[in-house]
């Protein structure tokens, strides 16, 4: 096929040059897997070195996490990643969480992991971009000092995150109105903090409030500060008109709470963190009091307590001081009877205690009560009952100095304790009736009638009696009398002839006695005469000299 | 094919790489010139066996990072991700699109191990001086060479989506270290394949030439 070359024999070839051996020693080539493998090492090495902490975080649903993608993300930046779901032995789902290396040192107790779904609460709109991305795990890095590795995931996103300045405080309310986790904080009508939760207590009785206010309002916040429900309209008619109250257009859709704190008390240094408030249900009640201190006292009430309906006040001579709390019925087995305590709570703060110059201090605490209330009760304070409205017989508890009242003592063995009671006005005209009824009942009204009729009966014959008396003497008294009267009357009409003025009888016995006057007066003279001349008996009259 | 052919270092002669030039070779001496071009003369690759074993040893220390660090990162709008060659067979393979699974498996994972494996194969059974299927032994250096460069499936599909999708916000690609990694065990094994002489897989080991 091809054709060589002429006079190419083998022979005939070129023959190679030799040259100097030249021995490189080891082969460059050997560079390559030597680099390989510092590459491949410095790789494996960074990786172990960069390998963040593995943790565990408990979750009630697993619902949009997907082992393997779901990312970590602490203020959208991925720090972490899902490795695996598994559930534990409490039925809740366990995610094993790979975070970065740096993410070490904020692995503490207050750390917070949450998953972020789409949501929409308190007028926000969250984690719309999970909506197509899928779940995020949600992390908040903590303060905390003490390190853990296992953590519980909350079941929505912390409304405020860990490092926000500002404080978190506890309030107390009856109700939760319309407030939502998430309904904002009002201070002057400034929105200055968020509802961080809210939950029934956990004996059922009201609700807690967790609200965080922004630095730097938080220093507004001091012992005196009222809080109240600001969602809503308030619409107050009184004296002056019609008043319309409310914070902002967003408070009366979604709900909030406002605050306030006393003018008069400005200076008070704030208060600490999670500082328990009451929660009131408009501004007018957070302004009017501050009932700080509750304290449960009890009633025992024989009487019916018809009316007498929880929320009643307990009242002090028109002031109000405390609220009935629950009416109760209770049996005494041993005397057969039936009592009602009545529970309520008396507000103390709204006692202003006036004290004198060294008339000592004015003891809150236990100790001072109880001396306080025995002195009381010794002077005969008591509890009553009063019907408050004869209308709708709404009633309630009075506390009034009663000194009549019969001895009793405060019974502090009781819980809560129990301040003696005196029976009602109302009731005590009711038992007073009832005895009285109880007396006429135990009359023997038929005894009675029966010497009653008898009496009549003796009566009637005794008028019989005297009737035919009165017509015996009618028929044979009258004709003598009327005739003797006759005769008495023609002898007084006699007399008064003889005697009156003009009567002869009259005259002769004036004439008569003139005589005899001058009679008397000769006899006199002569008489004198007589005295101081006796001689003229003998020798007859002398005359005088002047 | 017969072992009984003749070779050109039977016959002491040598062409050179330069120009061409058939020369004879001079008894006992290792390190010839060319007298035509001054080139310098090979019979065989040169230390082919080592330069193998060298190639081959990189490719093995690469193979592990590349399979093992991210190959691929994919961010947008909704999240960022980060693949490894394993993890994006997984997730073609459950969300259902197993041939492209499958494809992706065999050039990404199963070609280049393949490559890795039989090549080491190869250079130990020249070392060890086997003469026994010759034949079956070159049609697999064949194949190696064949399929070497479809290994780099992934670096191809890596660096177009890298080059086509770079929407900064809305989507963006980068390649991940695995990338290099991967590059790195296609490009040595190539290499490997290329410093093995398979006319050594002909020859018992008394007889190799260097």
């Amino acid at each position: 096929m091809f054709e060589r070359p002429r006079g190419t024999e083998l022979a005939d070839l070129p023959t190679a040059v030799a040259v100097r051996k030249r021995r490189l020693a080891p082969q460059l080539v050997w560079l390559i897997p030597i680099v390989a493998a510092l590459v491949g090492g410095w790789i494996v090495v960074k990786g172990i070195l960069d390998k963040g902490p593995t943790i565990t975080i408990s979750f009630k649903t697993a619902e949009g996490l997907e082992a393997g993608k779901t990312k970590v993300k602490f203020r959208s930046l991925d720090v972490g990643v899902l490795k695996s779901l598994e559930f534990g032995t409490r039925h809740e789902i366990l995610a094993t969480v790979e975070l970065v290396k740096k993410a070490e040192p904020y692995l503490v107790d207050d750390t917070k992991f949450w998953v972020v779904r789409p949501r929409i609460a308190g007028g926000q709109i969250s984690g719309l971009g999970t909506l197509f991305s899928g779940a995020y795990i949600g992390v908040d890095l903590g303060k905390s000092a003490n390190k853990r590795r296992d953590f519980l995931g909350l079941e929505v996103a912390p409304i405020v995150s860990a490092d926000v300045p500002g404080r978190q405080f506890v309030l107390r309310a009856d109700t939760l109105g319309s407030i939502e986790t998430g309904s904002p904080v009002y201070f002057r009508q400034e929105e200055v903090g968020t509802v961080v939760s809210h939950e029934i207590n956990k004996d059922g009785q009201g609700v807690t409030f967790k609200i965080f206010v922004n630095a730097p309002y938080d220093q507004y916040v001091n012992a005196d500060t009222r809080f109240w429900n600001a969602s809503g309209i308030d619409v107050t008619l009184d004296a002056n008109g019609v008043k319309v109250d409310t914070q902002s257009i967003f408070s009366i859709l979604i709900g909030g709470i406002a605050f306030e704190t006393l003018v008069d008390s400005a200076q008070h240094p704030p208060v600490e963190d999670n500082h328990e408030f009451l929660l009131a249900s408009n501004r007018a009640e957070a302004m009017k009091r501050v009932d700080t201190i509750a304290w449960p006292v009890q009633f025992e009430f024989t009487q019916s307590i018809r009316g007498l309906s929880i929320g009643a006040p307990v009242d002090f001579r028109g002031i109000v001081v405390g609220e009935v709390k629950s009416v109760n019925i209770a049996l005494n087995p041993a005397q057969d009877e039936f009592r009602f305590p009545v529970t309520a709570v008396l507000y103390p703060g709204r006692v202003q205690a006036v004290l004198k110059a060294g008339s000592g201090e004015y003891r809150m605490d236990e100790e001072g009560r109880r001396i306080r209330w025995n002195k009381m009760v010794a002077k005969g304070f008591r509890g009553q009952l009063r019907t408050s409205n004869l209308l709708t017989g709404q009633a309630y508890v009075a506390l009034d100095m009663f000194p009549d009242a019969p001895e009793a003592l405060m019974d502090w063995t009781a819980t809560p304790p129990l301040i003696p009671t005196v029976p009602g006005g109302f009731e005590e005209i009711q038992v007073t009736l009832t005895n009285i009824a109880k007396k006429i009942e135990k009359m023997p009204i038929g005894e009675i009638s029966a010497d009653v009729r008898r009496a009549l009966q003796s009566l009637h014959r005794t008028l019989v009696t005297a009737e035919e008396a009165v017509k015996r003497l009618d028929r044979d008294v009258s004709p003598s009398a009327k005739a003797t009267l006759e005769e008495a009357r023609r002898t007084l009409t006699a007399a008064e002839r003889t005697l009156a003025a003009d009567a002869p009888l009259q005259q002769d016995l004036r004439m008569t006695l003139r005589e005899l006057t001058r009679t008397s007066q000769s006899l006199r003279q002569l008489t004198e005469l007589l005295e101081r001349q006796p001689e003229s008996l003998i020798r007859g009259k002398k005359e005088t000299r002047q | 094919m017969s072992e009984s052919a003749v070779t050109a270092s039977q016959m002491g002669l040598c062409t050179c790489h330069g120009c061409g030039s058939l020369t004879q070779l001079l008894a006992g001496i290792h390190d010839m010139r060319c007298r035509r071009c001054g080139a310098a003369l090979h019979l065989r690759k040169p230390n082919s066996i080592s330069r193998t074993w060298a190639f081959l040893i990189a490719s093995y220390i690469l193979y592990i990072p590349a399979n093992v660090l991210p190959i691929m990162h994919t961010g947008s709008l909704f999240g960022s991700q980060s693949d490894t060659i394993i993890s994006g067979v997984v997730y073609l393979w459950n969300s259902g699109s197993w041939h492209l699974a499958l494809i992706v498996f065999i050039a990404s994972i199963l070609v280049p191990l393949a490559k890795i494996l039989s090549l080491t194969f190869l250079v130990l059974s020249v070392q060890l001086g086997w003469t026994e299927h010759a034949m079956e032994r070159t049609k697999l250096y064949r194949v190696l060479e064949f399929v070497g460069p479809w290994s780099m499936l992934d670096v191809y599909v890596v660096t177009i989506l890298v080059a086509l999708v770079q929407l900064k916000s809305l989507a963006t690609i980068q390649p991940g270290p695995a990338a290099l990694a991967f590059g790195a065990v296609v490009v040595l094994t190539m290499f490997a394949a290329m410093a093995f002489d398979p006319r050594l897989l002909w020859e018992p080991k008394e007889r190799h030439y260097v």
